[in-house]
């Protein structure tokens, strides 16, 4: 489906891609290992190390078993109750975590669930003394389950959604009821993606850096990331960071081989057809009710605490803080550049290995089809944190970091987003080619000609969708420029974790508020765009 | 339950449902013990009418009756029902056996005696020791043989097929019609059934309903229908007016 300066195109492209992705790993790797060689030899594995990697298993097991367990039931009542007023917003708020940064919610957690907040007031009002601490395992469990449980209930409300309609006629007309539903047709249908999602979400987990920096509590509540990140900006023990990085690559190394054979949990929602009806919801709206408020309740109380703290916040004088400004400005200009590059690096990532659609091609190509595909999900292996802990190895020998840290932070966020933007554009493109792929070569439509009439606006859709969203990711995150941040390089992330640490509340307020709305505003358009089963239409 | 010896299977008063603009109303009746096909073009409301039998939709007003008993308020299970789609009636994650069983309790809490009769109504559509195979190992032919089978064992008076042909190639399909006549034969049910092919009505059929824009357009015995040259739809419909095209 390629004309033959266009297949040598793309093998270019591709072989760039790679070479660039690797080069800029590869440096971070070598230099990581250089300083390993230079440390003083210490114990491999001290009690603190199994520590650390023993608490960010365990957190991240606990975190997964909640979310995963807590997701069945909210995805059983948004599947039963297919008709109540506000069930289209409970969906669209289901969205929100995904596209809110790590820092802002769990401000808002805290405003929800501190020691100031309304769950420790209605526990006192209860006659419990006792307060619930959010920092620590409690907050670091509170606000994983914020991000995943909404995840693992949408995935399980697909995966319900997608059992042929008929069958609820026939449990129906059987006269099939709650516990027989749940274990004959219900379960077997979660119970298939059920472990995708646990593997999806433990990989989120045990990686979770932000969350854990911010509401862990000291050495006992720390992983693996965050241990990396206080070696090096507090004790400035690269030897020590290095050690940290090669464990945590091994962690995630595993969990991917792991993640690999269990398979990844399908999004597509229901097949058109014969609209689904439920005659079981009509028993039971009063206790789904309660569990989609309680989920309401939930994931929607962060987001309110963080609008109405950041109004109280005395948005004017923020307004016309220049180092806020400055700080906006940085961050807009990394996102831009991160999310252009991140696109960049993604068409070469889907298009590449299309050449390798039927057989019959050399060796070369087969490399890169399979190859480029890893390349994409590279970050995964090696996160951020590490990569940026490698470059800022490198950067500290050329004086100030600050002045190449922007072009290495655009770049590792460009690397972050795009396991997610291929993930967008890849069955995209697969289906755009499939239906034009022919055509264009047999009317002579190719290259740059066919790239700008056919390809790129008929992808436009994918294409905003991907950049928007990699822009929002490098805006709102702290992974990076954790490690590089410092008075000649801000960004809001880093203003708002700043602020968070010296207890300037309300500033932080202000900023994660405006933080949260930019994130928002690239993110909802798209992700809420789900294609709802609507109409009657008849088999 | 009291069944008067008179009474029809299924009378329908003005059942009539909204959907948006579209508002259909249907009044019929069906004696007991007939083969009922049921014709129409697309989107004329034909599942909509099994639909209201089965309860799976209820009507805004008008009245539906089974055996002389008002049907409202009565759940899908507690009518005197049986339903089989075109596809998807058979839990590709339980055995042949277990689909079959879900006719006797649908929370599959099966006995000794509950394991023999689903046995011997496979061996009724022939597919005696198929029992622990996976509906995904079958042809769709088979599948419907099977969901047949469930039929057999749950013994509801009235059975409903929503084009249970369609999907099948035309040996299967004969194969599929023989087998329901037969168990039409002896097991005295009414049945109907959904069909786009004249074919059909001449091999099952004793009564045609002709379902045109949300109503019972002819309700005539099946030889009188097979000769109809009008409405125009029923003479399309045969295949004896080429030149019409539906408004």
């Amino acid at each position: 489906m390629f004309s033959r300066a266009e297949r040598k195109g793309l093998r270019l492209a591709g072989g760039l891609t790679l070479g660039f992705v690797l080069c800029f790993a590869g440096v971070a790797a070598a230099v990581l290992l250089g300083h390993a060689e230079s440390g003083d030899g210490g114990p491999l594995l001290d009690p603190y190390l199994v520590r650390v990697a023993r608490f960010t298993l365990w957190q991240a097991a606990l975190s997964t078993l909640l979310s995963v367990a807590l997701a069945i039931p909210v995805a059983r009542a948004l599947a039963r109750q297919r008709r109540f007023f506000g069930r289209v917003w409970l969906l669209r708020l289901a969205v929100v975590p995904l596209g809110l940064p790590a820092l802002v919610a769990a401000l808002g957690i805290v405003e929800i669930w501190g020691r100031q907040g309304i769950v420790n007031d209605l526990l006192h009002l209860a006659g419990l003394d006792n307060p619930v601490s959010v920092y620590g395992l409690a907050g670091i469990l509170i606000a994983h389950v914020f991000f995943n449980l909404p995840l693992a209930a949408r995935l399980m409300l697909a995966a319900l959604d997608r059992i042929a309609p008929e069958h609820w006629l026939t449990a129906a007309n059987l006269g099939m009821r709650g516990p027989a539903l749940f274990r004959l047709v219900e379960w077997p249908a979660i119970r298939r993606v059920a472990p995708g999602i646990a593997g999806l979400v433990f990989m989120l987990c045990a990686t979770s850096f932000t969350i854990v920096l911010t509401l862990g509590g000291g050495p006992a509540a720390t992983t693996i990331e965050v241990a990396i990140y206080q070696a090096l900006r507090f004790d400035f023990d690269p030897p020590r960071a290095v050690l940290l990085a090669a464990l945590q690559i091994l962690m995630t190394a595993a969990l991917l081989g792991l993640i690999a054979l269990i398979g990844r949990p399908d999004e597509e929602g229901a097949t058109a057809g014969r609209p689904i009806r439920r005659f079981d919801g009509r028993h039971r709206r009063l206790s789904d009710g309660a569990i989609l408020f309680l989920f309401a309740a939930f994931t929607g109380a962060p987001l309110i605490a963080t609008l109405t703290a950041g109004l109280s916040a005395d948005l004017g004088r923020l307004a016309l803080d220049p180092l806020l400004h400055r700080a906006l400005a940085t961050s807009l200009a990394i996102a831009f550049a991160s999310a252009s590059l991140c696109l960049l690096l993604a068409l070469p990532v889907v298009m590449t290995p299309r050449l390798a659609d039927r057989g019959g091609t050399d060796a070369t190509t087969r490399f890169l089809a399979r190859a480029l595909p890893a390349t994409g999900s590279l970050i995964l292996l090696v996160p951020p944190i590490i990569i940026a802990t490698g470059w800022f190895l490198i950067l500290r020998h050329f004086g100030d970091t600050t002045r190449h840290a922007p072009a290495i932070v655009a770049i590792i966020n460009a690397l972050m987003a795009l396991p997610f933007v291929v993930r967008v554009l890849e069955p995209a493109f697969r289906t755009h080619l499939a239906r034009t792929g022919r055509l264009a070569l047999s009317l002579g439509v190719t290259g740059a000609n066919r790239l700008l009439r056919i390809d790129l606006p008929a992808l436009r859709k994918p294409l905003a969708m991907a950049f928007a969203f990699a822009m929002a990711l490098s805006l709102g995150d702290l992974g990076a420029i954790a490690i590089f941040g410092a008075d000649g390089f801000v960004t809001l992330p880093w203003l708002l974790f700043s602020r968070m640490a010296s207890y300037r509340t309300a500033d932080a307020a202000g900023i994660a508020l405006l933080l949260g709305f930019l994130c928002l505003l690239l993110t909802l358009p798209s992700a809420s765009a789900e294609p709802e089963t609507k109409g009657r239409g008849n088999a | 339950m009291p069944e008067p010896v008179s009474a029809p299977a299924i009378r329908l008063a003005a059942a009539t449902l909204h959907f948006g603009k579209t508002r259909l109303s249907f009044d019929c009746t069906v004696p007991q013990g007939a083969a009922v096909a049921v014709a129409g073009p697309s989107g004329a409301g034909k599942s909509t009418l099994f639909n209201v039998i089965a309860g799976f939709e209820t009507p805004a007003e008008g009245k539906v009756e089974l055996f002389g008993q008002d049907m409202a308020g009565r759940d899908p299970s507690e009518r005197p029902v049986s339903v089989i789609f075109q596809e998807n009636n058979l839990f590709a994650h339980l055995s042949v056996a277990d689909n079959v069983g879900l006719g006797i309790d649908p929370a599959l809490r099966l006995d000794a005696a509950a394991r023999k009769r689903t046995a011997t109504a496979l061996a009724r559509v022939g597919f005696a020791g198929y029992e622990s195979r996976r509906p995904g190992s079958l042809s769709g032919g088979e599948r419907q043989r099977v969901a047949l089978a469930r039929i057999l064992v749950r013994n509801r008076p009235i059975l409903l097929l929503d084009e249970p042909f369609a999907a099948l190639d035309p040996a299967t399909r004969a194969d599929m019609a023989a087998l329901l006549g037969q168990l039409h034969a002896e097991n005295a049910v009414t049945m109907l059934f959904i069909t786009h092919q004249p074919e059909d009505i001449r091999r099952l059929a004793s009564r045609v309903l002709f379902i045109e824009a949300g109503e019972i357009r002819t309700d005539d015995p099946a030889e009188r229908f097979l000769d109809r040259e009008e409405p125009p739809a029923v003479a399309r419909f045969l295949g004896r007016d080429p030149a019409y095209v539906p408004s």
